[in-house]
């Protein structure tokens, strides 16, 4: 008996063994080919794709066929704006039929990478992040579009902040995503509470803002309803980088976000602005609970009226005019000094398109179409509040008077002109939000983060995670 | 007459022989039966633990080429306040998680031992057990509002005069940590109490009888003999909930996601944000691999406790 189950152990184990051996084997050599590959595809989407895209402009330009043609897309869940194109989109091109499947903006920054590397890779899909799956020959390369199309005429930002250089860092090179809509930062305000403090016109300058916040701070109101729970990240970035802007140039803060060598976040601009949020922490100006607010609960906390000031972005536009019609206002945070420029954060909600999608012609196609169709941008505006882009001569769709997306909208060419538009200090990259503004601020919040120490605990994080890339 | 002759001494080792195919035969059918589920282990259990140990060794964003680099990942681990820190909050969950819960549910187990045995007894077990089977996130939204500045738990306190002690609970740095702990109670005390009460369901009462003869007060019986007698239940709660704690994700990532300011950060949250988040597989696989030998470095003398129990 001993013998017999003794040989039945050495059976088994050869069992597991060989199982452990062949399953180990399936994953290798999924890798295996990403390890390889990955070197050449970067240059390969380039030097193969290039001129297959190119000649196809050139016949007749891309489009999506006469053929039926159904698009593969990854859409993000909670946002109705992509959901809304593909409707019209097959309404007009009645060809096309779409095989959408939709997640929540943290699991598609989880599963994007894996869905991209698939045999079964989508057409479309939102890009949470993009620096990496270009770097990994994920992404379709779309400047031979760009060119068929005329994308690189277009107001230049548009288009900057999905570009991606040889040694990955953002802001030029070759374009990998298209924007569907570029949202715009800013300070929205209670016209009601704001009247009560004696605001009659937006504030021009830091100081006279700051006095605003005082004065709501005397009259017993919420200066600033914000969120800071660490499971929707820390608001407090929004006001930090509107400072920063305001005190020192857009160009270093990009920089940073960028990834470019040697850019840091930690300069005596910075640290101004990071001092001035920290008075206004001090000051009371923030909620007592904001860290543990929550960004729904925040901007619910605000529509039912606490709060004269919000900061946010024009995604909130439709909830906002739904909770307080009318009585909803937006301005630019204002310079440091009178006259000078004004900056935001603006990024544009980012599609692209797999490096082996089926049928990318279409998914270009489309990307132009929602730019530059007349009804496209009309649900652009109406659905997502946001500015559709596109080429600078066509014409902006109708918002109703009054309504905060009217505002929003005419701050956008104030901003655009002035040059002013930077990506979120919380994007520069994938987990610095999670693992350095967030804590860090929250630590400013309850009063063990400095000004000085939360710009040097941040750089420190950040170079910490770009040294594990 | 030779085959006649020869069958009573043939048959006993044929019989053996058959004997022997029978049971070869059983034995193999019992592998069949245990294959599906080994296939099942060695697949989702035993690769991705290997895999693991494996990616610790080089820098890997998930989808990219690999690096090896060495034990880098591991000095980083010890290097990197964030990510160290996280091991202490696991460790004073432990407090929560563990020590509370066995220790409160022994003591409701003993009092429905001998109050309420009957119909309250079950209805008392079934409100504890609740929490097991209620969706943990939708739990930890409503924890949240309890919590919250203006929730429920501020507005007792200030009922019963404590008004000044109110704050956000979750949003606080000095006792996020706690009131997430707070949570994992009322998650695992039930489990505790059902394990526990059928342990003692077990326990032969005469021994209780004649304690009771005796003149034995509640607290007597418990701590000569609910307690002793209770030593292989307690230590299964034990190794149950202090794995829990130690490898803690799920109740503190729907309370607090880790924040204030880390303050309620703990390694298998961190290991999420490593891995899918920051994308740094090897890394966060260097954690992972940390927390198992911490969590068997604290099981075995608890595992001991049992084996020795089992022995006497």
């Amino acid at each position: 008996m001993n013998k017999k189950s003794l040989l039945w152990s050495v059976i088994s184990l050869l069992v597991l063994a060989s199982l452990l051996l062949s399953a180990c084997g399936a994953p290798a050599a999924t890798e295996v080919p990403a390890a390889t590959e990955a070197p050449a595809a970067t240059e390969a989407p380039a030097a193969t794709e290039a001129p297959a895209a190119t000649e196809a402009p050139v016949a007749t330009g891309p489009s999506c066929g006469a053929d039926s043609v159904v698009l593969k897309a990854s859409f993000e869940t909670g946002f109705d704006i992509p959901f809304k194109l593909a409707e019209e989109f097959t309404k007009q091109f009645p060809n096309v039929t779409w095989d959408i499947s939709q997640d929540q903006f943290a699991n598609l920054i989880n599963s994007t990478p894996l869905v991209l590397a698939s045999d079964n890779a989508p057409d479309l899909l939102r890009l949470p992040t993009m620096v990496s799956f270009a770097k990994d020959g994920l992404l379709m390369n779309l400047d031979p579009y760009a060119t068929a199309f005329g994308w690189n005429d277009w107001p230049v930002p548009q288009l900057n902040q999905n570009r991606i250089d040889a040694d990955g860092v953002r802001g030029s090179g070759t374009l990998y995503a298209m924007g569907l809509n570029y949202s715009l930062t800013g300070v929205f305000y209670n016209k009601t509470l704001a009247a009560q403090i004696g605001m009659t016109e937006p504030p021009k300058t830091v100081a006279e803002f700051e006095d605003l916040l005082a004065k709501a701070k005397t009259a017993g109101l919420q200066p600033i309803m914000i969120w800071g729970s660490a499971k929707s990240g820390m608001g407090l970035a929004f006001p930090l980088q509107n400072l920063m802007a305001a005190y020192g140039p857009v160009g270093p803060i990009n920089d940073w976000i960028f990834q470019k060598a040697g850019a840091t976040i930690d300069t005596p601009e910075n640290l101004i602005a990071a001092q001035h949020l920290e008075q206004w922490i001090k000051n009371g100006y923030f909620p007592a609970d904001v860290n543990a607010i929550e960004y729904t609960d925040a901007a619910a906390r605000f529509g039912k009226g606490e709060g004269v000031f919000t900061f946010n972005g024009d995604w909130q536009n439709a909830g906002y005019d739904k909770d307080l019609p009318g009585s909803i206002g937006f301005f630019l945070m204002p310079p440091a000094e009178a006259g000078g420029g004004y900056a935001a954060m603006s990024a544009p909600l980012t599609f692209g398109i797999a490096a082996n999608a089926k049928n990318p012609d279409c998914a270009a196609f489309f990307l132009n179409w929602v730019a530059t169709n007349t009804e496209a941008r009309k649900i652009d505006v109406a659905i997502g509040g946001s500015n559709p882009g596109g080429p600078s001569d066509a014409t902006m769709p109708e918002v109703s008077a009054g309504s905060v997306t009217s505002e929003t909208l005419a701050a956008g060419p104030v901003m655009g002109a002035d040059g002013g538009a930077m990506d979120f200090i919380a994007n520069a990259t994938s987990s610095i939000f999670a693992q350095g503004w967030t804590p860090e601020l929250q630590k400013m919040v309850s009063g063990q983060q400095d000004a000085a120490g939360l710009l040097k605990a941040v750089q420190a994080e950040y170079e910490l995670e770009i040294a594990q890339q | 007459m030779m085959t006649v002759d020869n069958r009573p001494a043939a048959l006993p080792v044929s019989r053996q022989t058959q004997l022997n195919t029978l049971a070869r035969r059983e034995a193999f059918v019992g592998w069949l039966f245990v294959l599906p589920a080994l296939l099942i282990y060695a697949v989702f259990v035993l690769l991705p633990f290997l895999l693991t140990i494996v990616y610790s060794f080089f820098k890997w964003n998930g989808t990219g080429p690999m690096t090896w680099v060495g034990l880098k990942n591991y000095v980083t681990v010890f290097q990197a306040p964030n990510l160290i820190g996280t091991i202490f909050n696991a460790f004073w969950l432990v407090v929560w998680f563990s020590f509370i819960p066995v220790g409160l549910g022994l003591v409701v187990a003993s009092v429905i031992n001998r109050v309420a045995s009957g119909r309250f007894g079950e209805i008392v077990r079934t409100v504890l057990f609740l929490p097991q089977v209620i969706a943990l996130v939708a739990a930890g939204i409503i924890w949240g509002w309890l919590f919250s500045l203006s929730g429920l738990v501020n507005e007792i306190l200030k009922f019963i005069g404590l008004g000044e002690i109110t704050r956000a609970w979750l949003g606080d740095f000095d006792w996020a940590l706690s009131a997430v702990g707070i949570i994992g109670i009322w998650v695992l005390l039930g489990f505790c109490t059902v394990l526990l009460s059928t342990g003692i369901s077990k326990i032969d009462p005469a021994l209780y009888e004649s304690a009771r003869i005796d003149g034995a007060s509640w607290l007597t019986e418990f701590l000569t003999i609910t307690v002793p007698l209770l030593k292989q239940e307690i230590s299964v709660c034990l190794t149950v909930t202090v794995i829990a704690a130690l490898a803690a994700f799920d109740i503190v990532y729907v309370a607090t996601a880790g924040g204030p300011g880390n303050s309620t950060a703990v390694p298998g949250l961190q290991v999420y944000i490593l891995a899918f988040t920051q994308r740094a597989v090897g890394l966060a696989s260097a954690l992972a691999v940390i927390l198992m030998f911490l969590v068997i470095i604290v099981l075995i003398p608890i595992q001991r406790l049992s084996r020795v129990e089992s022995a006497q």
